[in-house]
This record gives structure tokens, C-alpha cells and sequence, in this order.
């Protein structure tokens, strides 16, 4: 088990009361707070001021790469070992687009999940105080603080309209 | 018969009921399910024994017969392959759409894909004789730097294939992991333990969301046109050929459109009963049935037009090959095969016309199984009948299907329903997280965002 990160973490049963509180910890200049949901919102996204992710580079640089590994692939196969099939060309593009298209599609696709598992990591979420309600139908927001610092916290998310504040480690 | 709801598209749940109902259907199972499974296994073994004999004593055991040698391998494999298209079609081209009746069924409906595409894949295997050898199908650098043909349909199968089983696995894990962390958080015990090893540390953050809504996105957007690509691709393995019968320019749409036909008839046949037995009924309610009945209702008619097309091309064509092989298609040796393919498919389809028929599940699921039929009779007339009478008349010949054809088909059921079978009682069959993206939160004030 990792080390517990000491902070607050306050849950929330309304949404408006959840972007409330996002916002009030924003102004006060917070940054690395962590909030929860069951599912994507696009309040919440607002709130935090959420910008595109980057995994879609990493759909483009697989799908680019895939089609290019099609076209690779095809031609040089073939040209190494000449094949002559009905007095057609060796090498010839329409055939071999079927290549291009489907190493496409499946490199494109491994490389966003291999995008979505690296760039889900850059953000630790092991040791942060979690509770099994937010999948179900509660919204977090763990904000890692201590001492004085906690207690302004606290004061924030129960103004915001918290269910329930915990000090956390 | 229950009333449509009032407001369909939106689900009359609050966040913590969707949460518990599907959860709720994890865990034990009841008699039901375990004699369903049994005799789903009991037919994968049937399976398994015709494999072994085919291994043992080869492809004679099949009722191939010159000059019919494609037979009933390559059309359930057809078969199996049309089937995993609606699946595709309703989880990533229903979601670029933003078609709000997808959210419930997709997950079903994604996982049938999966399933029957792996057992698709078995196919061509079965049929190549020597399956020991089936690796010689990949490009691989072998002792000679031989590569294969990439200019035969075949290996563009091999590619599309392999492609659409690892994307539609992918597509539908990814979804998976949110709602596996939402049933780890309600189990207890052993099963706590499994659920949190597969939900692979997924809390929920918006860091976590920021990139996997992105990246279910872009899925979608690979799998929509990979969803068309794979059965034109399988269309050509015939359409590129010179066999009357075979060589259409439509093949390709008319194949594709077939494929989501017969899908939205098997997840009917599947999700009828799967939603009785879950106990998920106001979940997966009469407005997805009309839907989907809308969707074969689309895709039959399209079917119907392409048959006219078949017929209308062979008289105009003028060739005298062509218009045979339809002729016979109708009115030869194997007619009965040839007007269940229309009945059950053209026809049976139009009777989606009447909204009584659409919120009917006894009519549905009935109407389903003919679309089942149909569908593995098209392939079979298809293959079968333009093989068995092509240029020479001198070479025509008839096959009948021997038990080693059979033996396979009951095993690729039982294959196919023991997967699902097993995937319905692990995992959930609802999408919790998609369908909570629909239901708005509780507010503190009143007034919309």
C-alpha cells in the first residue's frame, strides 16, 4: 500500500455544490486537488477549466504510423519476392490500400489506449483519500493540505454545500 | 405489455439505482443459467469431437464435393462475422451519432461482437485442411523470405479479421474498466479482490476522464469505418472471384448491410430473454426494442432491394452464366433454400412497418430467430449454389452437408452462447457509467446549467 497523503476530502451529493466548491478552491489559487465522479460531466469539466487531452497525438502518430507500416509492408514483401498474379504488377496501390487502411485502424487504436494508460499515470492517484460512494453516486474532491491550510479548506467545501468532510491521514 | 415511458430517452433512475441494479446482476446465478450453460457447453464439445475427427481424418469428413468447395465452414464463418457488425454499429457509430437508445444496449451488444467474432475467426481455420499450418497465412519471415499474396481477398481477410477482433476487444475493455471499478466498490470479500485487480486501479478522476472520454472517442471514430471495412472486405473474398452469382459490384453494401441485419437479429434473440433473466426490464425497456426493430426494419429493406438488384442485374446483364445461376437460385435444385433467404429476410422484415409488431417481444424475438435463418441461408445459397453450377455444365454438382458440417455449426453455437453466457454473469451487460452520463444530478438550487 502506498503512503497516505494527508488532506481533505470532501463529498458532495449535488453537482452545482461540487462546481461551487471547484471554483472557490481555483480562486484560491489551488491547483493540485483531485475530484471524483461515477461518470464524465461536463460541469465538472468546465469548473476545472479541463482542456483537450493529448491522447488524440497519440492516435494520430499510431494511425499515420499503421497506414505507413501498410505501405511498407505491401511493397517491399512483395518486390522481395516477385509474385506475378494474372499479369498484374508486382507492387500496385489499390490492393494494398486494404493494408494501409486496416494497420491504420489497429496500430491507431492500440496507440490510444497505450496513450490513455501512460497519461492516466502522469497523475498519482494511489495513497489519495477515496470512498467507494463516488462510483456510485457521490462527487469527491480530495485536496492534499494540512494544519492551518486544512481547516481554510474545510471551510471552503462546507460553504460549497459538502455532505461530509474528512481530514484524511 | 408494457406502456412506452413517458420521456424513453432519458432513464427513469437515479445514479445509486443504476449503480445497484446491474451490480445485482453479477454474482450467483440460478438453475437457469447453469442448465443454459451446460447445454452450451454440452454443443462446444460436439464441436470439439467433429475437430478432432476433421484433424484425424481430414476434410473428407465435410460434405465438400467438387465442385463445391466452400461450403458450410465458409458460410457459418460469414454468418458469424455478419453477426458481430451490429454490435460495432450500435456501440461506436450509434455514439458518434449521439443516438441516446444505444446507451443502454451497447454493452450486450458490444460483447456479442467480441464473441462472435472469435468464433468467426475459428472458421477459416477449420476450413483450410492442414489448420496445423494456419500461421502460413500471416506474413512472417520464414525459412524461404516467402511472403504471401497480398493481392488476394483472402489475405485481406486474414488482416481485416484479425484487425476488427483486436479493436472491438479493445473498444469494449476500455468501456469495461470504469464500470468493473463501480462493482468492485460494491463487493465484498474474494470477489472484491477480483473486480479491483480488473478495474485496474480506475478511481474515477478528472484526470482519469479527461483522457478516457477523449480516447473512447477516437475508438469510436477507428471502429466506424472499420465496422463497414470488414465485411466489404469479406464480400470481395467472393466478389472478387469470376463465379456467376458472386462477381457484383454491390456486394459490398449489400454485404454490409446484410451483416447489421443479421446482427440486430441476434442481439433481439439475445437481449429478449438476457433482460428477463437479469431482471433489468426497466433498464432495457420496449423504446430500445422499437429502435432496434427500426434498425432491421432499414437494413432488411436494404437487403430487399439489393436481392431485386441480384435478379434485375443478371436478366440485364445479358449473360447467359448469370442468368442461369439466379434461375436456378429460384427454381433449381436447391429453390428451397434460395426462397428462404427472400422469405425470411426481404419479407419477414417488412412486417416491422406496424408499431404493435416493434413493441411485441413474442413477435420480436420470433421474428428475430427467422432473421437468424435467413441470414445463414443467404450465405449458403450465395456460396453453395453459385459454386455448385458455374461455366461448364459438364462440371456442375450438388454437396450435402455431412455431420462433420453440422457437428462444427452446433459446436460455433455452443462456443459462442458458453462465452456469453459466462461474460453476462461477470460482467456488467449495462453500461453503468454511459447510462449515468444521462441521468442529471441532484442540484442545490433549482434552475438548469
Amino acid at each position: 500500500m502506498a503512503k497516505p497523503v494527508p488532506g481533505v476530502l470532501a463529498i458532495f451529493e449535488h453537482i452545482d455544490a461540487a462546481c461551487d466548491a471547484i471554483k472557490s478552491l481555483r480562486a484560491q489559487g489551488k491547483r493540485n486537488f483531485t475530484v471524483y465522479s461515477a461518470a464524465p460531466n461536463h460541469e465538472l469539466e468546465e469548473a476545472l477549466g479541463v482542456t483537450n487531452s493529448p491522447v488524440r497525438l497519440f492516435t494520430l502518430i499510431g494511425g499515420m504510423t499503421g497506414c505507413l507500416a501498410g505501405v511498407g509492408m505491401t511493397f517491399w514483401m512483395s518486390l522481395d519476392w516477385p509474385l506475378l498474379v494474372g499479369g498484374k504488377p508486382i507492387a500496385t496501390v489499390p490492393p494494398y490500400v486494404v493494408f494501409m487502411f486496416e494497420l491504420m485502424v489497429l496500430i491507431g487504436a492500440l496507440s490510444t489506449v497505450t496513450g490513455l494508460v501512460l497519461l492516466s499515470l502522469t497523475k498519482r492517484t494511489t495513497g489519495l483519500a477515496y470512498d467507494p460512494s463516488f462510483s456510485d453516486d457521490r462527487i469527491g474532491i480530495f485536496v492534499p493540505a494540512g494544519g492551518e491550510t486544512g481547516s481554510e479548506i474545510e471551510r471552503i467545501v462546507r460553504d460549497a454545500g459538502a455532505v461530509e468532510v474528512r481530514n484524511a491521514a | 405489455m408494457a406502456v412506452i415511458a413517458h420521456d424513453p430517452q432519458h432513464p427513469n433512475q437515479t445514479h445509486a439505482e443504476v449503480t445497484r441494479d446491474v451490480v445485482n446482476t453479477l454474482g450467483t446465478a440460478d438453475r437457469g443459467y447453469f442448465i443454459a450453460l451446460g447445454v452450451a457447453v454440452l454443443c462446444f464439445l460436439v464441436g470439439i469431437g467433429t475437430f478432432t475427427m476433421l484433424l484425424k481424418d481430414g476434410l473428407g469428413l465435410a460434405g465438400y464435393s467438387p465442385p463445391v468447395m466452400w461450403a458450410v465452414y465458409i458460410t457459418t464463418f460469414v454468418f458469424w462475422i455478419g453477426i458481430g457488425h451490429a454490435g460495432t454499429l450500435i456501440s461506436a457509430i450509434l455514439f458518434l451519432f449521439r443516438s441516446p437508445w444505444r446507451t443502454a444496449v451497447y454493452r450486450a451488444t458490444e460483447a456479442m461482437t467480441v464473441f462472435a467474432v472469435m468464433t468467426a475467426g475459428l472458421f477459416p481455420i477449420i476450413h483450410i485442411g492442414r489448420q496445423w499450418f494456419f500461421y502460413w497465412l500471416l506474413p512472417y519471415p520464414n525459412a524461404r523470405f516467402l511472403w504471401p499474396n497480398f493481392k488476394s481477398p483472402l489475405i485481406w481477410d486474414v488482416f481485416a479479421i484479425s484487425t476488427y477482433l483486436t479493436v472491438s476487444t479493445t473498444f469494449l475493455c476500455v468501456g469495461l474498466v470504469p464500470d468493473i471499478a463501480a462493482a468492485r466498490d460494491k463487493m465484498r470479500g474474494w470477489r472484491h479482490k477480483v473486480y479491483s485487480f480488473f478495474s485496474l486501479g480506475w478511481k474515477g478522476t478528472d484526470n482519469q476522464w479527461r483522457h478516457y472520454t477523449r480516447a473512447y472517442l477516437y475508438l469510436a471514430a477507428l471502429a466506424t469505418p472499420l465496422v463497414l471495412s470488414v465485411h466489404s472486405v469479406v464480400s470481395w473474398d467472393f466478389a472478387m472471384s469470376i463465379i456467376p452469382g458472386w462477381h457484383g459490384t454491390i456486394f459490398a453494401p449489400y454485404f454490409v448491410a446484410g451483416a447489421i441485419y443479421s446482427g440486430v437479429g441476434m442481439v433481439l434473440t439475445i437481449l429478449i430473454p438476457l433482460r428477463k433473466a437479469l431482471k433489468i426490464e426497466h433498464m432495457i425497456t420496449d423504446y430500445h426494442f422499437d429502435n432496434l426493430a427500426k434498425l432491421t426494419l432499414l437494413t432488411g429493406s436494404i437487403l430487399f432491394y439489393a436481392y431485386a438488384m441480384e435478379y434485375f442485374i443478371a436478366w440485364y446483364s445479358g449473360n447467359p452464366f448469370e442468368q442461369e445461376t439466379f434461375w436456378r437460385r429460384a427454381f433449381g435444385p436447391m429453390w428451397w433454400a434460395g426462397w428462404t433467404m427472400i422469405i425470411c429476410n426481404a419479407f419477414v422484415s417488412q412486417l416491422f412497418w406496424f408499431r404493435k409488431i416493434r413493441t411485441n417481444l413474442t413477435a420480436l424475438f420470433v421474428i428475430s430467430i427467422f432473421v437468424n435463418i435467413g441470414m445463414w441461408f443467404e450465405r449458403y445459397v450465395i456460396i453453395v449454389s453459385s459454386l455448385s453450377n458455374d461455366y461448364d455444365p459438364y462440371a456442375w454438382g450438388q454437396m450435402t452437408p455431412t455431420w462433420a458440417d453440422w457437428g462444427i455449426l452446433l459446436g460455433s453455437f455452443g462456443w459462442f452462447s458458453m462465452w456469453f453466457l459466462l461474460f453476462a454473469r461477470t460482467f456488467p451487460v449495462v453500461a453503468i457509467q454511459e447510462l449515468k452520463e444521462m441521468i442529471p444530478m441532484p442540484r442545490l438550487r433549482k434552475g438548469g446549467h
